[in-house]
């Protein structure tokens, strides 16, 4: 299956050393074209260096990677024209106003003339900002930054577009709104690789990959990491859940537990009985702790749960590479 | 052919593009905007006031060798310029220079004994004022004082030493029938002011500051302007974004550059208007050349701006860099201290400044009436200075983070 997509990212072995610090070590990965790949991981994982490898703005330590046919970091500047990318910090200029950015962006990639003034349109009218085109944009809210920079990044119609914590800090009206223009961009035959920290988000994603400490530590379809953690989920259900989530905690059987509602929902660790099984075992040993009349069952793992594991230390792989 | 051609357009809009953007950045910072425009302003006011006090009521000794009622009649209205005021009236000129050995005097006003007889045969008459340039704000005030004075008592005295006197001035023994024509008396060149500067070589006036001054702020403004725009981008991650675009970095320094150099122009001609219009600063030379001369001169500043940028992570650290250049700029290029007074290996360190050479290509065209092409050494050596530090910044500017 994967022979028959052509990948549009190869990478073999990234790595960069920051002094002493591992920033990313080894990372082998393939984005597919047409892929919404998300790359997820707790904050200093190594999602931005890895981004700015790909894109050959930071000299990798080790290893390579192979961009839209395009060796990387040699070939770095031939694959500029091809490339949006949407960095972590607002980086346009604020005391330019929007339209004035989109110019400047449009003409650095080498638009001219009606081309440019139809992509400037354009990208004003999609992302919703034709109304501020006057406004600096220093004076933008959170989310209307965000799509001021994707509008930037895209005004040349990019073949590959990354995206690093696009949406970070943004009200979940505009978060939603942003993913909807980036299916519709992946639709178009656009290849994004973005990153993120909201597992809301990433749930949406073709394909993941998560990095923990700068290494890969899971690859594969949100449901397919999900599904490596069936059996793996028990929600309890008891009077005083608090306290409950509070004698569980330590419990052999429970990798991590988090109320959710009325409901406490636990990861069990990799060593505990099935669910069935470990669902009794938690509702004995509530009884045995004095709590009335509590129950237990087998939940359905979520991509938390899978994240949850993964700062835990484990490993999981979800279909082909 | 065709594909280098499309390729050198393409990069010129590039260029254009980072240009444009750096006008309307620097139009919308109040702060930049002030700093360029107000610098000038601020500079020259500073030191041409400080000059404008220094040029009332130098002490003065009078050598009146003439000691004719026009020859009085001159002291008079010397003194009535406010420049000079007499303290003591001597009769040799040998007396007024002890007076001034001693400081008790800072200028020997030497009226010759012809006065009276040159003035009246329309050969035109000649005092020297020996200035004591020891100390060279009083020198300087005494050359500003000098230059234009001759005219001035010309004017003043025309009506006494002419025929169309007043009825006041009318009993002078003064009628152009006998003295010569008319038009002899009131030409402005009637009456010569030969400044003679004592103890000191070089000669420094305030007319001698202002072109300096134009350099100084050159100095001081271009490379920090260029150095700022540059580290601002990295401070503010908006160098990450451009880095990620086509666009090379020989096209962000040149395109960072091309603004800054019509900046500069303007600085250029702020000090050159206000130094025209308040202190009366000539210019006696090609403004054409100048602006050439200034153009490499603002290149090599904007070209060093590009070099501090590089190992500068924060605007403060540019700024720290900009006055360790800045300094030995001021002091080692001529512009506070005669430049041939200086202890040998200061000069050579200041051959090395692109100020001591723009200072001499300024106050050349500007007071001497020099052209550029007799400049060209000087300008050359500027040329040189920016070539290599803009080989520089293309080695150490990179399309890289970290």
């Amino acid at each position: 299956m994967s022979a028959a997509i052509p990948a549009v990212i190869e990478a073999r072995g990234l790595t960069r050393r920051f002094g002493a610090l591992l920033a990313v070590d080894g990372v082998d990965l393939e984005v597919r074209r047409g892929e919404v790949f998300g790359c997820l991981g707790p904050n200093g994982s190594g999602k931005s260096t890895l981004m700015r490898m790909l894109l050959g703005l930071l000299e990798p330590s080790a290893g390579s990677a192979r961009v839209l046919d395009l060796e990387i970091p040699r070939d770095a500047e031939r694959l500029r024209p091809s490339v949006g990318y949407m960095t972590q910090r607002f980086s346009l200029y604020e005391e330019l106003t929007v339209a004035e950015n989109l110019r400047f962006a449009a003409q650095i990639f080498g638009l001219s003339g009606r081309r440019r003034r139809e992509r400037i349109d354009a990208v004003l009218a999609d992302s919703g900002l034709a109304r501020y085109r006057g406004a600096r944009a220093g004076a933008l809210s959170g989310g209307f930054r965000q799509r001021l920079a994707l509008a930037a990044a895209i005004v040349h119609e990019p073949s590959l577009l990354v995206l690093d914590e696009p949406t970070a800090g943004v009200d979940p009206q505009s978060r939603r709104e942003f993913w909807e223009r980036l299916f519709e961009l992946a639709a178009a035959g656009a290849t994004i690789l973005v990153s993120t920290h909201y597992m809301d988000e990433a749930v949406r994603c073709h394909r993941l990959c998560m990095l923990r400490d700068g290494r890969r530590a899971a690859l594969g379809a949100p449901a397919e990491l999900v599904r490596a953690l069936e059996g793996r989920v028990v929600e309890v259900r008891v009077g005083h859940l608090d306290a409950a989530i509070a004698r569980l905690a330590d419990a052999p059987e429970v990798a991590s537990i988090t109320q959710l509602g009325e409901t406490a929902h636990v990861l069990l660790a990799p060593h505990a009985p099935p669910a069935a099984a470990a669902a009794d075992a938690l509702r004995r040993r509530l009884e045995a702790l004095g709590f009335p009349s509590p129950s237990a069952a087998p939940g359905a793992a979520t991509l938390e749960d899978v994240f949850v594991a993964l700062l835990r230390g484990e490993h999981l792989e979800g279909g082909p590479r | 052919m065709k594909g280098l051609v499309a390729r050198l357009a393409a990069s010129l809009r590039r260029i254009l593009a980072i240009a444009q953007k750096e006008l309307i950045q620097l139009a919308r910072d109040r702060l930049s905007l002030g700093f360029i425009v107000g610098i000038p302003s601020l500079q020259l006011m500073l030191f041409g006031y400080a000059i404008n006090l220094d040029v009332r009521n130098v002490p003065a000794a009078v050598v009146d060798q003439a000691e004719s009622a026009l020859s009085r009649r001159l002291v008079g209205e010397l003194e009535a310029t406010r420049a000079f005021r007499v303290r003591s009236v001597v009769r040799s000129e040998a007396g007024a220079i002890r007076l001034l050995e001693r400081s008790a005097v800072g200028v020997a006003v030497v009226i010759p004994p012809d006065f009276d007889r040159r003035l009246y045969r329309g050969r035109g008459a000649e005092i020297s004022l020996l200035a004591d340039a020891s100390n060279p704000t009083v020198e300087a005030a005494v050359t500003a004082a000098g230059s234009g004075l001759g005219a001035q008592l010309a004017a003043r005295m025309a009506p006494f030493a002419s025929g169309q006197a007043t009825a006041a001035t009318r009993a002078l023994p003064l009628g152009r029938t006998r003295y010569g024509p008319e038009s002899d008396m009131v030409r402005p060149d009637a009456i010569r002011v030969a400044v003679v500067p004592f103890y000191n070589p070089e000669r420094r006036t305030p007319v001698f500051i202002v072109p300096g001054l134009v350099g100084v702020i050159l100095t001081m403004t271009m490379m920090l302007m260029t150095a700022l725009a540059v580290v601002r981008e990295r401070e503010r991650g908006t160098f990450e974004f451009l880095i990620a675009t086509p666009v090379r970095r020989t096209e962000v320094m040149l395109g960072k550059i091309l603004p800054y150099l019509a900046v500069g122009h303007v600085q250029v001609a702020i000090v050159l208007t206000l130094g025209a219009v308040l202190f009366d600063v000539p210019i006696r030379g090609s403004l054409a050349e100048l602006a050439v001369g200034a153009a490499v001169f603002i290149a090599a500043m904007l070209t060093l701006g590009l070099v501090i940028s590089s190992p500068a992570r924060t605007q403060f650290q540019a700024v720290q860099m900009a006055f360790f250049f800045f300094l030995p700029s001021m002091l080692l290029s001529g512009f506070m201290f005669p430049f041939d007074a200086m202890p040998e290996p200061a000069q050579w360190i200041g051959e090395l400044l692109p100020l001591t050479h723009f200072l001499r290509i300024a106050r050349g065209i500007l007071l001497k009436g020099a052209s550029l092409e007799s400049l060209l050494g000087e300008v050359g050596a500027i040329a040189l200075f920016a070539v290599a530090t803009l080989a520089i910044a293309v080695r150490t500017f990179t399309k890289r983070i970290g």
